[in-house]
C-alpha cells in the first residue's frame, strides 16, 4: 500500500530529531532511508510504525491517515534491529502471534504459519527456540512473523547489522526476492551505503532529521545533491574550486570545462573516474602527482596521490591479470579525469 | 579453600536441623539432647491437637492471602516504578524497602491501633493484609530487578503484530520474567508463614502457626515444637523444590538479589 509521509517534526527536549520530513512510498517500492547514526532514521520509523507520535505532520498509509492509530491498529509489520523474537516460544509460535492476535481460526493460523516459514525456508525449524538457532535464521524468523499476517507495510530497522558479511550479502538478496515477490511496500533503514545500493528501488538519504536527497541508487550515486550525500554515499574526492563562468579552476588540475554559477564550487569526482599514466593521457584535465599509499583490493587496487600543486586524491584502478601492478608508493605518476565524469555539488 | 568455607557455612546452616529432628523424635518428655530413645509420639501430638492444626491452617490460609495480595499489588506497581518516564517515580523505586527498615514493632503496634478499630484483631485476613506490607518489598524488588533487564522492545513489537498492552504484558513479558515472579511468591509465602511479631498483636485468640509455638514454649515445654518445626522446614523445603520446579533460575535469582 502506498504510504505517504508529511512534514514530520519530532522533538525530544531540545534535540530536534525530525525537522520536517516529507516522503512518499508507492505501492511496492522498496526505499531505503540512508543516514549515520542519530540522523534521525529510526525515530522516523518508529513515528511510521506508530511507536513514536510525532509533534507536526500526517502520516498516511493508502488512503488512510494513521497518525493518530496505535502501533496494533496499524497493519504494519516490523523487523527490529535485534529482532525482538519472543524467546519463549517456538518460532512456529512466534510467527503465529500475529495471527492469534488477530483472531484467526487455528487451522488457518496453521496453514499460514506454514507458508509463511516455508517462504523463508525454515519449515524444518519450526519447533525450536529462538535461541537454538543461528543469528541468520533468527532474522529470517522475525522476516516470516513481519509479513505472515499480510502487512499494509513492511519496515526494517538494519535488519543486518549483527550478521557477518557473507551471510548478509545473502539475506540483502533474499529478502529482496521476498519483497517483491509479496509486492509489500518496503522501508528499510541503514547506515551501510553498500547495502542501500544493492537493495533499494529509491535511496533517501537522511542528515540531522532531514532528508538531503531521495532518488534511484544510480542517480544519487551519480548526482549527489549535497555534499553530505557526495561523502556518504561511496568513496569521493572532493574537489574544492573557484567558478568562472565556463569552467572550474581546481588546483593541480586547471580550469575543470564543467557549467557552474561563479563563486567557490565543489566538484565530485569519483575514484575510479581517475586514470592514471597512460589511460590520462587526452582527457580533459591533467595533473601529476606522487603516489602516498597503495592498497591492493583483489579486483582493484586503491590509491592515494598527493597532486603536484593540488590536494590529495583517491584513485580506484581495476586489477586484472594482464595488467602491470599499480603504482607503488613514492613513485610519480601522471592522472587525468574527463569532464563528463564530474559532478558540480550543489551549495546548501 | 573455598570448598571448606562452603563446608563450614552449610554446616552452620544445617546444624540447627541436625538438633532439632533428634529431639521431635525423642521418648522424653522435656527438650533433651542426644534424645534417649525414639519415638512419633510428638508428631502424633501435633496431629490430634486441633488447637495445633487449627493454628497450622490459619498460617496456611493467611500465607497464601498475603501471597496473592502482595502479588496483586507488587506486579503492577514494579511496572509503574520501572517504566514511568518521570524521574521522582522512580526515585520512589528506593522507598520499596521502606516497610523492611521500619520495626516490625512499630508496625505491629500501629497497625494494632487501626486493626482493632475495624475490628480485625483475630481475623486471619487481618493478618494476610498485614503480612502483605511486609512481603510487598519482597516482590517489588524482585520483579523490578526482572524488569529492568527485559528487553522493552518485546513489548513494542508485540503492539506492532497486533497485541494490546496487556496482552502484550501477559504473553510476552510477564512469562519471561518466571523466575523473578516465582521467587517473589516464594519469598512472600514464606516471610509471612514465618512471621511472629505482627501476629502476636493481631492475631489475638485464634493464633498462627508460629504465634501457637512461642505459647508453647511459654507455658508447656516439651518436644511438640520440635516436631512442628521439622513439619514446618518440610513444607518450606517443598516449597522451594516447586520454585526450582516452575521457574527455571528461580533459585538463583532469589539467592543472587
Amino acid at each position: 500500500m502506498r504510504l505517504s509521509v508529511q512534514g514530520i517534526v519530532k522533538r525530544f527536549g531540545a534535540t530536534t530529531a525530525l525537522g520536517g520530513v516529507d516522503l512518499d512510498l508507492a505501492e511496492g517500492e522498496f526505499l531505503t532511508i540512508l543516514g549515520p547514526s542519530g540522523s534521525g532514521k529510526t525515530t522516523l520509523l518508529k513515528v511510521v510504525a506508530g511507536f513514536e507520535a510525532p509533534d507536526a505532520g500526517r502520516v498516511r498509509l493508502g488512503e488512510e491517515d494513521v497518525t493518530e492509530v496505535s502501533p496494533r491498529q496499524r497493519d504494519v509489520g516490523m523487523v527490529f534491529q535485534n529482532y525482538a523474537l519472543f524467546p519463549h516460544l517456538t518460532v512456529a509460535q512466534n510467527v503465529a502471534f500475529p495471527l492469534e492476535m488477530r483472531r484467526r481460526p487455528k487451522p488457518e493460523i496453521a496453514k499460514r504459519v506454514t507458508e509463511a516459514l516455508a517462504l523463508v525456508e525454515l519449515g524444518a525449524l519450526s519447533g525450536r527456540l529462538p535461541r537454538q538457532l543461528s543469528g541468520g535464521q533468527q532474522q529470517r524468523v522475525a522476516l516470516a512473523r513481519a509479513v505472515v499476517f499480510g502487512p499494509r507495510l513492511l519496515l526494517l530497522d538494519e535488519p543486518f547489522g549483527a550478521l557477518d558479511r557473507k551471510l548478509r550479502e545473502g539475506l540483502q538478496l533474499e529478502v529482496r526476492r521476498l519483497q517483491r515477490r509479496l509486492g509489500l511496500t518496503t522501508l528499510f533503514i541503514t547506515h551501510d551505503q553498500e547495502e542501500a545500493l544493492v537493495m533499494s528501488d529509491r535511496i533517501a538519504v537522511m542528515n540531522h532529521g532531514r532528508l538531503d536527497q531521495v532518488g534511484a541508487p544510480a542517480e544519487v550515486y551519480a548526482r549527489p545533491a549535497t555534499r553530505f550525500v557526495a561523502d556518504f554515499l561511496g568513496e569521493s574526492n572532493l574537489l574544492e574550486g573557484e567558478a568562472r563562468g565556463d569552467a572550474v579552476a581546481v588546483p593541480g588540475f586547471g580550469p575543470v570545462p564543467v557549467a557552474c554559477p561563479p563563486g567557490p564550487a565543489t566538484l565530485l569526482l569519483r575514484p575510479e573516474a581517475l586514470r592514471l599514466d597512460a589511460k590520462a593521457a587526452g582527457l580533459d584535465c591533467r595533473a601529476t602527482g606522487r603516489v602516498v599509499e597503495t592498497i591492493f583490493l583483489g579486483l582493484s587496487a586503491k590509491l592515494r596521490i598527493r597532486v603536484e600543486g593540488g590536494p590529495e586524491v583517491l584513485a580506484r584502478v581495476p586489477l586484472r591479470p594482464s595488467t602491470p601492478p599499480p603504482a607503488g608508493e613514492g613513485a610519480t605518476v601522471a592522472l587525468g579525469f574527463a569532464a563528463e565524469d564530474v559532478h558540480v555539488v550543489p551549495r546548501g | 579453600m573455598l570448598t571448606v568455607f562452603v563446608g563450614i557455612v552449610f554446616a552452620f546452616l544445617m546444624l540447627p536441623l541436625l538438633v532439632v529432628f533428634p529431639i521431635s523424635i525423642s521418648s522424653a518428655a522435656y527438650l533433651q539432647f542426644p534424645p534417649p530413645g525414639f519415638s512419633w509420639q510428638w508428631y502424633q501430638r501435633y496431629l490430634n491437637d486441633p488447637g495445633w492444626i487449627d493454628a497450622t491452617i490459619r498460617s496456611v490460609q493467611a500465607a497464601s492471602l498475603c501471597t496473592v495480595l502482595a502479588m496483586g499489588l507488587g506486579v503492577p506497581l514494579s511496572f509503574a516504578l520501572v517504566r514511568s518516564r518521570r524521574r521522582w517515580v522512580r526515585a520512589l523505586d528506593r522507598l520499596a524497602a521502606a516497610p523492611i527498615i521500619v520495626p516490625t514493632i512499630i508496625l505491629s503496634i500501629a497497625l494494632y491501633g487501626v486493626f482493632s478499630r475495624l475490628q480485625l484483631i483475630g481475623a486471619w485476613y487481618g493478618v494476610a493484609v498485614a503480612h502483605t506490607v511486609l512481603a510487598l518489598p519482597f516482590v517489588v524488588i524482585l520483579t523490578s530487578a526482572g524488569l529492568r533487564t527485559f528487553d522493552e522492545a518485546q513489548e513494542q513489537a508485540a503492539a506492532g503484530l497486533g497485541a494490546s498492552w496487556f496482552i502484550a504484558v501477559w504473553r510476552i513479558t510477564l512469562p519471561q520474567l518466571r523466575p523473578s515472579l516465582v521467587s517473589a511468591a516464594f519469598l512472600a509465602f514464606v516471610s509471612s508463614f514465618d512471621e511472629l511479631v505482627l501476629a502476636m498483636f493481631l492475631s489475638g485468640a485464634s493464633m498462627t502457626l508460629p504465634k501457637k509455638m512461642f505459647d508453647n514454649i511459654m507455658m508447656e515445654v516439651d518436644p511438640t515444637i520440635a516436631a512442628v518445626s521439622v513439619l514446618q522446614i518440610l513444607l518450606v523445603g517443598v516449597c522451594l523444590g516447586l520454585t526450582a520446579l516452575f521457574g527455571r533460575g528461580a533459585l538463583a535469582t532469589t539467592i543472587s538479589r
